[in-house]
């Protein structure tokens, strides 16, 4: 029996980068963080302050190979090896399966300051929408947690939920979040907050006529207006910035900052990796200790 | 730190608020005991204070741990918050 290609709509790229211009062997001090979530692992390299290294891959079922894979690839063609990092420290939701790691820090300690370091210290509110959960956090200008508020017992509002839409609808994901923004008027967001029954209302929409377009621009919606109610409970005090793969997908952000009100602060980093970096920034600080 | 953990999901929002800065400072910590499913306990937090936290095993759950120290079932508070001598506990609930 033949079986029909099927193209991975939600599958998003791996990629791993490093900084030509500095060398890891001048540094004082080398510090890794290592970000193992539920859906994808991340790895941070810094070399005294300065982001080096940096991977980023599906998280396996297997989540101390994961955070070996992540923290290899971050490394590779640096000429760095794990001795030569001073100290490592693990976050997320599978940060107790980093074998290597000295110390675990939770993921909310690690994204407020890692969006510090990304975004600066006007930052007072972090919004991270990982793969399986979402985190609000208010923090200081150091990038302290002050309030801090998570949901990861519903998939609506996650980069799951967008990666099952882009799935049904046939859009690499990576081009979702500009599609949805191609309507001339925005729907109703879908009603359920379930990933599941917005999946079948979306199926009832298409059935009815709508266009992709119009299908993703209500799924954005409903996740941006699911996430503001997260953010509500703990208050918005700008500046405000988003982290995590949502943060790259344009539809959600700017709906999300169309109903706070509140423009999302701007960066040229990587918001994914803000977890790993938070990871590190503390693997550095104890390593500082530590001398 | 104002520590909220719980859930939102279809059926409502359910968190418990920790103040953990008030709690830091209290040396009874009573609520841990008070507790009769176990649902705190006390720990080093990231930044190096001791306070209580909510089990991860009761973070996905607390609608159903706390719910027969509710009032109407129990006392008119939940005997975790009469515990706490510095009223660092809130339930959203």
């Amino acid at each position: 029996m033949a079986e029909a290609a099927e193209k991975e709509f939600w599958r998003w790229k791996e990629y791993n980068w490093h900084n030509p211009d500095l060398d890891w062997r001048s540094a004082e001090i080398v510090a890794a963080g290592v970000d193992v979530g539920s859906v994808s692992s991340q790895a941070v390299i810094m070399a005294d302050g300065e982001l080096y290294a940096f991977a980023s891959m599906r998280t396996g079922p297997d989540s101390p190979a994961s955070a070996e894979n992540a923290f290899n690839w971050a490394i590779a063609g640096t000429g760095l090896t794990l001795p030569d990092v001073h100290c490592t420290v693990g976050t997320g939701y599978g940060r107790v399966n980093v074998p290597f790691a000295h110390k675990t820090v939770t993921e909310i300690a690690c994204h407020a300051r890692g969006a510090n370091f990304i975004y600066g210290p006007a930052v007072k509110t972090v919004l991270d929408m990982g793969g399986q959960d979402c985190k609000a956090i208010r923090c200081d200008e150091k990038g302290r947690v002050t309030s801090f508020l998570m949901n990861d017992k519903c998939a609506a509002g996650t980069g799951r939920g967008m990666e099952v839409f882009a799935d049904l609808l046939g859009v690499s994901i990576e081009d979702a979040g500009e599609m949805s923004l191609r309507v001339d008027s925005e729907p109703e967001p879908v009603s359920s907050t379930c990933v599941v029954f917005a999946k079948t209302e979306a199926i009832g929409l298409l059935r009815a006529g709508w266009s992709r377009e119009r299908v993703l621009a209500a799924y954005s919606s409903a996740m941006a207006h699911r996430v503001v109610a997260l953010l509500e409970r703990i208050g918005v005090e700008p500046e405000f910035a988003v982290t995590g793969g949502i943060a790259k997908n344009a539809g959600v952000v700017r709906r999300i900052e169309k109903e706070l009100g509140v423009k999302a602060a701007r960066t040229s980093y990587d918001t994914q990796i803000a977890g790993a970096l938070g990871a590190a920034l503390f693997a550095r600080a104890l390593a500082q200790k530590g001398k | 730190m104002l520590a909220n953990y719980g859930y939102q999901d279809g059926s409502g929002e359910f968190f418990i608020t920790i103040d953990t800065g008030w709690c830091a400072a209290c040396a009874a910590k009573g609520c841990q005991a008070a507790c009769p499913a176990g649902v705190l306990e006390v720990g080093e937090d990231d930044y190096g204070d001791m306070a209580a936290s909510v089990r991860e095993e009761h973070r996905r759950k607390v609608r159903y741990s706390c719910a027969p120290c509710k009032p109407g079932y129990r006392g008119s508070r939940p005997p975790c918050q009469e515990a706490c001598a510095a009223g660092a506990i809130r339930h959203s609930w």
